[in-house]
């Protein structure tokens, strides 16, 4: 399927989606669903860089929390519409992901992993200690209950949920656009051997930038629109414990090879997780990722997407080619 | 990265890669001691020498892959010291691993298009095209004797066919000079002499090759010049019937 084909299908999967939301009529719908969403971006983001190049990243709830942070800033300076806070809130954290690059270009593994962790603890810092967007007290968003469009009053939280699902479009979009392009394979090749890919002619460097610009600007978009989402953003939430796990625990039980994975994982995570808020308390939400993410890692290191590939009998290379050559001269 | 002054420096003499002063050190372990090296463009090159004398590390020095703490490497008259490995292989450096190191989560077909995709696209400039890089592949994985096994993982080949793979890998990047690290090691007698034979016909296509190996044999039938390592010292550098007849060399290495 060509990409613009592939973008189009989904917008459609996605009007549908808010089509069934407005046929509910339940706003809970749409607050749990948002959570959700928030979370396929987050964890498409965090795929590029830990499932295609293999770098894991421990720092997401930095790269989200400076998306949401842009927008508490743009909304003390120049209130902006929320599509244009995310582009903001992506442009900062990839600048922040380019950074965080350059900073550890030469560490890998734990070092690299360890480095994350730093620099979410130094960036949290930060804006506990800056006062302009409220410290540790945190900052209070102002937000209309409906959004005037054309005459239309659309409630404000059915707006977020779109504007969320065509961002979790555009990120599936771009994902697969990466995984299979020759900078998708180049991160394979990164993700498998550097030295044999610095043999082959792979520019590991400038590719391990490229990949941690774009997965820190895609987690910076899902947070940009947060602080509108929650009316009251404090650095304790928007660095939540959650965002840096579940991040890491969707792609991985999802499957971290392919642009589905972190969808499947952050579907099946998350709806698990909004279910259990309801019924048993948000509290066991982290158990519930950390029992799941163990058993996987025991029993399906692959994922989700491991196990469809198993079951299906298909060889590895198959799983892993790009193409499978059929002819032979 | 070129400038008049380095371009004026570059000598006159038409070899292909020129290794002058080549030291490495690991700690306090000399590895490299001052490796003086000219080879000339179409040469095969026999490079030998005990376990642990310094050609892989040579090798790593030439590629980028480790970088020399004296001395310079150039290659077609231009320095490569300030050179990522990747840059080298642009530039026409190929080499294979003594460890064999295939991209684990890709198919062979698929380990032979790195190269494509990326040194040779880049020399060019435009993309091959998805026929071109497939018959590339299939015909890369034949001439080593893979062509079977083309879409399978690395992880259902053999160590020796995954040095089959690591050589068909090095050719893929299309280079001037192939560096080949102990391809050979474990191979049937008839697959030494199908290798040798394969990379004497690359040699006459046009590709400078430096073969680093144990088995005397190859060595003999592929060298048209013989070098010697020991302690990370070149002891000998010549023909290769005079090279093993130098007793220096007997007795460093070949009587030992
Ligand atoms: N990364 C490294 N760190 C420390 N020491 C090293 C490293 N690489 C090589 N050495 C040491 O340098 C010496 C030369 O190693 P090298 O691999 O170049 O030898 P070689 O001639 O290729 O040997 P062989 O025939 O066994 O392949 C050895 O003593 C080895 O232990
Ligand atoms: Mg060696």
């Amino acid at each position: 399927m060509k990409s613009p084909v592939f973008f189009l299908v989904w917008i459609v999967v996605a009007a549908i989606v808010f089509a069934f939301g407005l046929y509910l009529k339940n706003d809970y719908f749409f607050f749990a669903g948002y959570t959700v969403l928030q979370y396929v971006v987050l964890a498409t983001g965090w795929n590029i860089l830990g499932g295609y190049t293999g770098y894991v990243n421990f720092g997401s709830a930095a790269f989200f929390a400076m998306g949401a942070y842009a927008s508490v800033v743009m909304h003390k300076v120049a209130p902006l519409p929320v599509p244009l806070l995310i582009i903001i809130g992506g442009i900062v954290s990839g600048l922040v992901g380019l950074g965080m690059g350059y900073l550890t270009l030469r560490l890998r593994g734990a070092f690299f992993a360890i480095a994350t962790l730093a620099l979410a603890v130094v960036l949290q810092t930060l804006i506990v200690n800056w006062d302009f967007v409220g410290g540790s007290r945190g900052a209070y968003i102002i937000r209309p209950n409906t959004l005037d469009i054309a005459g239309l009053q659309i409630p404000y939280i059915e707006y977020l949920f779109a504007l969320m699902l065509i961002l979790a479009v555009c990120a599936l979009t771009v994902a697969r656009i990466v995984e299979r392009s020759r900078l998708g394979f180049g991160f394979a090749t990164i993700r498998d051997d550097e030295v044999a890919a610095e043999a082959c002619g792979v520019p590991t460097l400038r590719l391990k930038l490229m990949a941690t610009t774009l997965s820190g600007a895609l987690m910076g978009m899902a947070g940009a629109p947060f602080p509108y989402y929650i009316g009251y953003l404090q650095p304790s939430s928007a660095f939540g414990l959650e965002y840096a796990v579940n991040s890491i625990a969707m792609p991985m039980i999802g499957g971290t090879t392919s642009w589905v994975g972190p969808l499947i994982g952050a579907i099946v995570l998350g709806t698990l997780q909004q279910v259990a808020t309801v019924t048993i308390s948000s509290a066991v939400n982290l158990l519930i990722v950390g029992l799941l993410l163990t058993g996987f890692v025991i029993i399906a290191p692959n994922g989700i997407l491991g196990l469809i590939h198993k079951f299906r009998g298909q060889s590895d290379a198959d799983k892993v080619g790009r193409r499978v050559i059929r002819e032979t001269p | 990265m070129m400038t008049a002054a380095s371009l004026a420096q570059s000598p006159a003499s038409s070899s292909l890669l020129e290794v002058e002063g080549v030291g490495k050190r690991f700690g306090g372990f000399i590895a490299l001691d001052g490796i003086n090296l000219s080879v000339a463009p179409g040469e095969r090159v026999g490079l030998i020498g005990p376990n642990g004398s310094g050609k892989s590390t040579l090798v790593n020095c030439i590629c980028g892959t480790l970088h020399n703490e004296t001395g310079t490497v150039r290659f077609d008259g231009h320095s490569l010291n300030k050179l990522e490995s990747h840059e080298r292989t642009y530039r026409g450096i190929a080499r294979s691993f003594q460890l064999p190191r295939p991209f684990v989560t890709m198919s062979v077909a698929d380990n032979l298009r790195v190269p494509l995709l990326y040194a040779v696209h880049t020399r060019r400039g435009r993309h091959l095209t998805i026929e071109e890089a497939d018959a590339r592949c299939i015909e890369l994985a034949n001439s080593v004797g893979l062509g079977a096994k083309i879409n399978k993982s690395p992880k259902d080949l053999t160590q020796i066919e995954m040095r089959k793979l690591e050589l068909a890998r090095a050719m893929a990047a299309d280079p001037k000079l192939l560096i080949a690290d102990e391809s050979m090691a474990g191979l049937s007698d008839s697959e030494v002499g199908e290798i040798v034979e394969m990379l004497i016909k690359l040699n006459e296509s046009g590709i400078t090759i430096i073969m680093i190996e144990h088995i005397m044999r190859a060595v003999m039938t592929f060298s048209q010049r013989l070098v010697v390592l020991v302690s990370g010292k070149k002891i000998a550098d010549g023909k290769p019937d005079d090279v093993i007849r130098n007793p220096e060399v007997e007795r460093a290495y070949l009587g030992q």
